[in-house]
């Protein structure tokens, strides 16, 4: 192809750059040490300190899993440092007292944290490596009873809301990666919508990684009473470099009777460079649960970064007429890897989930779909529809797909369907032929693929996956 | 306008077109029929720019520029459009969205600003009501779930929005039926002007009898074989192409 083309996709991953902060990193290494330094750090009660070791002592006797569609060399947990926070203030009390250099960070991110130039009604959670550095909109959001803060402060400030809630979805002993989070997890966000609340505004979180040879261990938790309403968003970048880093986060989420979430991610970590090199490991257990009747959590993701996706957000379906979402767009480029998809958990009656899922492979891309709708054998008229399609752009990329279905119960409706289309070229000429270069055809074309999962999204950020989408696939052609 | 000459052009080791000319002069519609295989689609899509096919010899002249040295993009941006014999389907796209981008594209190619949002749909509803289209259209999916004579009715909404110097026909009245014909007839009349040049390929004589074109060519294996004036297709019509054929081969 062009000359232009090359030097598009060589310019494309523009979060790449580095903050020039003093750092403060753990030595590397995993052990009890580093563990009681993460708590000293978080300044946490001694019931924190006990679960997180157990955790640790749970996750020694634990192999990392081999089942996903995904090849990647062995990870040396000992070469890893587990808590990086900039040296000056690492806890500001005002946005005065944040370090310029990393206000700039967020300024150049597009995230700026002076709440009269955020875009209205988002409220902003900035999270450098391992601390929440500043949450906009507290106070306003207060005064509904609403709490929007880091897990590290709710730790201090609402602990008995953390101690019923932590781990009531992921249990610490889950599974490998969540497991290590529930040892090592430093900041995150912390979320709780009381009774009959509609949060008037979006909630979000934004996920930074900046230090090197660090890993971010990020635990979210969002707790939405008898008929509360929240939607909830996340967005993640990180510098360019050569080595992988390990991003490995656990989100749990309860909505009871009648209380929706809607949570929303848009992932852009470091993809790594045309051979492959670098880019971050990103393995994400999240899981939400529809404890209430009437409850609905919906999950929407555009996964368009990291080196490895391994992700897999759930819904656990108890409540009666509960219902479960999951909307993914997953796109491999150069040699990123995926393998993510969902879990529906049908335990109530009349239950219902609908999984719909698009993934898009180009360059060396691989990309799987791996879903599981189980009912389970008391779950009457219950529900499911899945509609799975990949799209692939060029012929050294792969797509696959994996959907399991258990049925216990003899009432339930299940409606499964998958496509797996090369992108058309009638479809590029067709375009081209009116005027559009072939990029932007297959912008186009994929925008279009991935409409139904789009229009899940929050207005803003609906426009900004779409940006973000473009910008991934500079390169795929030609 | 637009100067063929002796075109030769293969797809795998076929030869389709065995040295074509053709000379086209602005405001002139020309008509090409002839039998099928004998190279009318390979003519309009190798015009348009579509890399399945290899131009072996020849060359073609566009606006004084080289055609075939272009990208697809360019000669649509250059002025040049072709409406397709199948339409394809483009899920999630809206039609207007497509259109859009592809009016802004030309008008920033030629060094214009872009057409604002309100101005657009002010045009496009404009042009769908003399083409008899319901305006849901432009919300649709590009020809996604439209009927054939509906997909045909966008072409032609797409010529005119576009507003080509060249306009290309690849079989636009196959599959219509009668109404649909004339209402298509009737958008590319209204188009008529002397700056614009028609090449119309078809199989049959009826679309020439609401667009009367200035000339007729009969496409046989690869070359043109005969041209003449609008009573060439009535000649063809009633006698088929045997006897072009048999001439040739004679």
């Amino acid at each position: 192809m062009s000359v232009d083309l090359e030097k598009l996709s060589k310019e494309d991953y523009k979060y790449g750059f580095t903050t020039n902060v003093e750092q403060e990193l753990a030595p590397k290494g995993l052990n009890e040490e580093t563990i009681k330094l993460i708590s000293k750090k978080k300044n946490e009660p001694e019931w924190l300190l006990e679960w997180r070791l157990k955790a640790y002592r749970q996750w020694l006797t634990m192999k990392e899993p081999k089942w996903a569609h995904l090849k990647f060399p062995k990870i040396d947990y000992n070469e890893i440092s587990y808590y990086a926070e900039p040296k000056k203030n690492p806890r500001p009390k005002s946005l005065d007292e944040i370090d310029p250099e990393i206000k700039s960070t967020y300024d150049k991110l597009g995230i700026p944290l002076e709440e009269q130039k955020k875009l209205a009604g988002v409220a902003v959670d900035a999270v450098f490596d391992s601390v929440s550095l500043f949450t906009t909109f507290k106070e306003k959001l207060a005064e509904e009873g609403i709490i929007f803060c880091s897990i590290s402060e709710a730790v201090e400030n609402h602990p008995e809301l953390v101690k019923k809630y932590l781990g009531s979805v992921v249990p610490y002993h889950d599974n490998f990666f969540a497991t290590l989070n529930s040892a090592v997890f430093t900041d995150g966000s912390f979320v709780y919508i009381p009774k009959g609340v509609r949060c008037p505004m979006e909630l979000s979180t934004y996920f930074r990684i900046n230090a090197e040879n660090t890993g971010q261990f990020e635990r979210t938790l969002i707790i939405a009473e008898e008929g509360s309403y929240v939607s909830y968003l996340e967005g993640c970048t990180a510098p360019k470099r050569d080595q992988n880093q390990l991003h490995a986060a656990v989100v749990e989420l309860i909505a009871h009777d009648d209380a929706t979430i809607k949570y929303s991610t848009i992932q852009n970590w470091y993809p790594g460079d045309q051979e492959g090199k670098g880019g971050i490991y990103n393995f994400v257990t999240k899981r939400g649960r529809c404890a209430g009747k009437n409850s609905r959590i919906s999950w929407t993701q555009v996964e368009t970064g990291s080196a490895i996706t391994w992700k897999y957000p759930s819904c656990i379906l108890e409540g009666d007429n509960s219902v479960g979402e999951f909307y993914s767009v997953a796109l491999t480029n150069r040699y990123q890897q995926a393998d993510t998809g969902t879990k529906m958990l049908h335990i109530g009656n009349n239950t219902k989930s609908t999984i719909i899922s698009k993934g898009i492979s180009a360059g060396h891309g691989q990309n799987a779909y791996r879903g599981l709708v189980e009912i389970g054998k008391n779950a009457y008229n219950a529900r499911n529809y899945t509609q799975c399609d990949s799209m692939l752009i060029g012929d050294k990329c792969g797509a696959h797909t994996f959907p399991y279905i258990e049925v216990k119960n003899s009432t339930a409706h299940m409606e499964h369907e998958a496509s797996t289309s090369k992108i058309g070229e009638d479809q590029i000429f067709y375009c081209q032929q009116r005027g559009l270069s072939e990029e932007n055809a297959v912008s186009l074309i994929v925008n279009g693929f991935c409409k139904e999962v789009f229009r899940e999204l929050p207005f803003e950020f609906a426009v900004e996956a779409e940006k973000l989408l473009s910008v991934s696939l500079e390169g795929s052609v030609g | 306008m637009l100067e063929i000459r002796n075109l030769h052009v293969k797809i795998e080791d076929k030869e389709i077109l065995k040295g074509l000319n053709l000379t086209i002069n602005e405001g002139e519609i020309h008509s090409i029929m002839g039998p099928n295989g004998s190279g009318k689609s390979t003519l309009a899509q190798v015009l348009a720019g579509r890399d399945t096919y290899e131009v072996t010899e020849g060359e073609v002249v566009f606006k004084g520029k080289d055609l075939l040295d272009m990208a697809p993009e360019d000669r649509a941006c250059e002025g040049v459009f072709m409406a397709f014999q199948y339409p394809v389907e483009i899920p999630g796209v809206a039609n207007n969205y497509l259109l859009r981008e592809a009016l802004n594209a030309k008008r920033e190619y030629n060094g214009l600003e872009p057409l604002k949002h309100i101005d657009f749909t002010k045009l496009a509803k404009e042009k769908m009501k003399n083409l008899d289209m319901d305006e849901s259209m432009l919300r649709r999916a590009v020809n996604q779930g439209f009927s054939g004579g509906e997909k045909k009715r966008n072409e032609i909404f797409q010529m005119q929005i576009l507003d080509p110097s060249l306009a290309i026909l690849d079989e636009t009245d196959s599959g219509l039926d009668i109404d649909a014909l004339k209402v298509v007839a009737k958008g590319v009349i209204d188009m008529k002007s002397p700056e614009r040049s028609f090449l119309i390929i078809t199989h049959y004589q009826r679309l020439l009898n609401y667009i009367v074109p200035d000339f007729v060519h009969v496409l046989v294996d690869g070359k043109i074989a005969k041209s003449g004036g609008k009573e060439l297709a009535l000649e063809l019509e009633e006698k088929g192409y045997g006897w072009v054929e048999e001439a040739v081969n004679a």
